[in-house]
């Protein structure tokens, strides 16, 4: 979903269910979203990037 | 002159309990004096079990008279925080959404504190549901800093810390979901250790964020941290202290972890660097180098997680949370579902490059907090040359570590001008939280100052 589609829609709900209070805070978790989607580490199903795979610590549960 | 018998470390009281120099109900009583005297200006306590806790140390003088001595553990009057179950007493969460609860039986870690024959003082107060790092908002008011009862004691498990100092117990059990152990051990000059991610259980403990949620001790001592650290995982006789290969080698990541610190933060964490190094440490500049996305991460793991625990009462019962607490769980169900997995994504990057940071070392080293104990209230602090939001700033250093499991404890390090206390935090290598501990008993001479004894503030 689009950020500023999403922004628009959590605000409106906010605003419904009586808690615009929030809209500052969705301001801040949006710029939040903004940078993790912007993250180099996300994948690129466009074309593999040349860099080693992470390793997952779900397999390794220590 | 001695410091009282209920203000000095487990490690340093057992043995006069042991040897029936000292009873478990004189230093339960000296306890709870502290506690009549201080706890209405710190609202360290949300519950204090002063008959059950006598009946506890009779029974323990009982048994160490007879020659049932159970271990280092017993007849110490230690608390709990308040969002941990202890069999038959209400576990609060510092929240109205829960009254009415009681515990059926003790989380497994207690059980295995009350095996070891601790004694339970009391439940200690909490930012509400774990979900804030300054105590301040809780059903039962905040709680506050024995050192300047106008500051926070940190959060979330900041009544456990502020009873610590205060002499109402001699050690507490905390949890740690961004730093809420480390965050008020350092607010308070205490010791708080979050161990490796899943060392301990977390059964009947509330959960706020289950892939980031830790419990851990909160001391006086890195040695009495070992101690409640192996009763709580079952393994009271193991775990003793081994020597670390010198010269301990430390990583320090000063990229983003160093650059905005309070002034005076930077002055006693410099001057712990220079002893650690007068004393033998070599250290070494380390990077993590997707640091910047650590807060994003946490972020969006944490709110998701939280949001959806407390999705049912939020809907339900709004209105018995706090209006702060109601409004961040509140955002977490906005939280999309790509997000949170791109979150989940991003904390195996980050726990990959911590991994590279320790290779071939003992730990890293940082400060705990940015900034000194935060004025209860304030939405912000100065820092530098700028302000940053208070929950931002107290998270900034410790949340890194719930995300990738890593074990880490928090160590006092010095004072402010103004008394207030510093932190150091030492990260240990995946999956060894002994040798974190080792690590840190070794330097803990180095690094420490005096936990606070402020009976009560100023």
């Amino acid at each position: 979903m689009e950020l500023d589609d999403w922004l628009r829609a959590a605000l409106d709900d906010a605003e419904r269910r009586g808690l615009a209070e929030l809209q500052p805070m969705l301001d801040t978790l949006v710029r939040a979203t903004r940078a993790l989607r912007g993250a180099d580490w996300n994948d690129d199903p466009t074309g593999p990037r040349d860099r080693p795979a992470a390793p997952d610590p779900l397999s390794n549960p220590s | 002159m001695a410091r009282p018998l209920h203000l000095q470390p487990i490690a340093d009281v057992a043995p006069l309990v042991e040897r029936r120099e000292l009873t478990a109900e004189a230093l339960v009583r000296a306890c709870l004096d502290a506690i009549a005297d201080a706890n209405g200006r710190l609202n360290a306590f949300i519950t204090v079990l002063g008959d059950e806790a006598l009946a506890q140390a009779r029974t323990a003088d009982g048994e160490i008279a007879a020659g049932r001595y159970r271990g280092p553990l017993h007849g110490i009057p230690i608390s709990i925080k308040d969002l941990i179950d202890l069999k038959g007493i209400p576990t609060t969460a510092a929240s109205r959404v829960r009254i009415g609860h009681v515990a059926a039986k003790d989380a497994p870690v207690i059980a295995r504190l009350r095996e070891a024959g601790a004694i339970f003082i009391g439940k200690t107060n909490l930012h509400e549901f774990a979900f804030g790092v300054t105590s301040e908002d809780s059903a039962f008011g905040p709680a506050r800093n024995p050192h300047d009862p106008e500051r926070s004691p940190g959060g979330s498990s900041g009544g456990s810390a502020a009873a610590i100092v205060a002499g109402m117990s001699l050690a507490s059990v905390g949890t740690d979901t961004g730093g809420s152990i480390r965050i008020p051990a350092a607010a308070c000059g205490i010791v708080g250790l979050k161990p490796q991610r899943g060392d301990l259980s977390c059964a009947g403990v509330v959960p706020l964020s289950p892939t980031l949620d830790h419990v851990g001790p909160m001391t006086r001592s890195v040695g009495d941290a070992r101690l409640m650290y192996n009763v709580m995982r079952g393994a009271a006789r193991e775990g003793a202290p081994q020597p670390v290969a010198a010269p301990p080698r430390l990583g320090l990541p000063r990229r983003y972890f160093l650059d905005r610190l309070d002034t005076e933060v930077r002055r006693a964490f410099e001057a712990t660097l220079a002893r650690l190094g007068d004393a033998g440490c070599v250290l070494e500049d380390v990077d993590i180098r997707h640091a910047g996305d650590i807060a994003p991460v946490y972020l969006h793991v944490s709110l998701a997680e939280a949001a959806r625990y407390h999705a049912p009462a939020l809907d339900t019962k709004p209105q018995d949370y706090t209006k702060p607490v109601r409004l961040r769980l509140e955002l977490g169900r906005y939280v999309l579902a790509e997000d949170y997995l791109r979150a989940l994504h991003g904390r195996r990057v980050l726990r990959a490059e911590v991994d590279a940071a320790l290779a071939g070392r003992d730990g890293l080293i940082l400060p705990t907090l940015p900034i000194p104990a935060p004025p209860i209230g304030a939405a912000t602090v100065p820092i530098e040359t700028g302000s940053e939001p208070v929950r931002s700033a107290l998270l900034r250093l410790t949340q890194l570590f719930n995300l990738t499991g890593h074990p880490a404890i928090s160590i006092p390090c010095g004072t402010t001008s103004d008394g207030l206390p510093c932190g150091c935090q030492i990260v240990g290598l995946h999956g060894h939280t002994l040798h974190l501990l080792d690590l840190a008993e070794m330097l803990e001479p180095h690094i420490a100052t005096p936990a606070g004894t402020a009976a009560g503030g100023r």
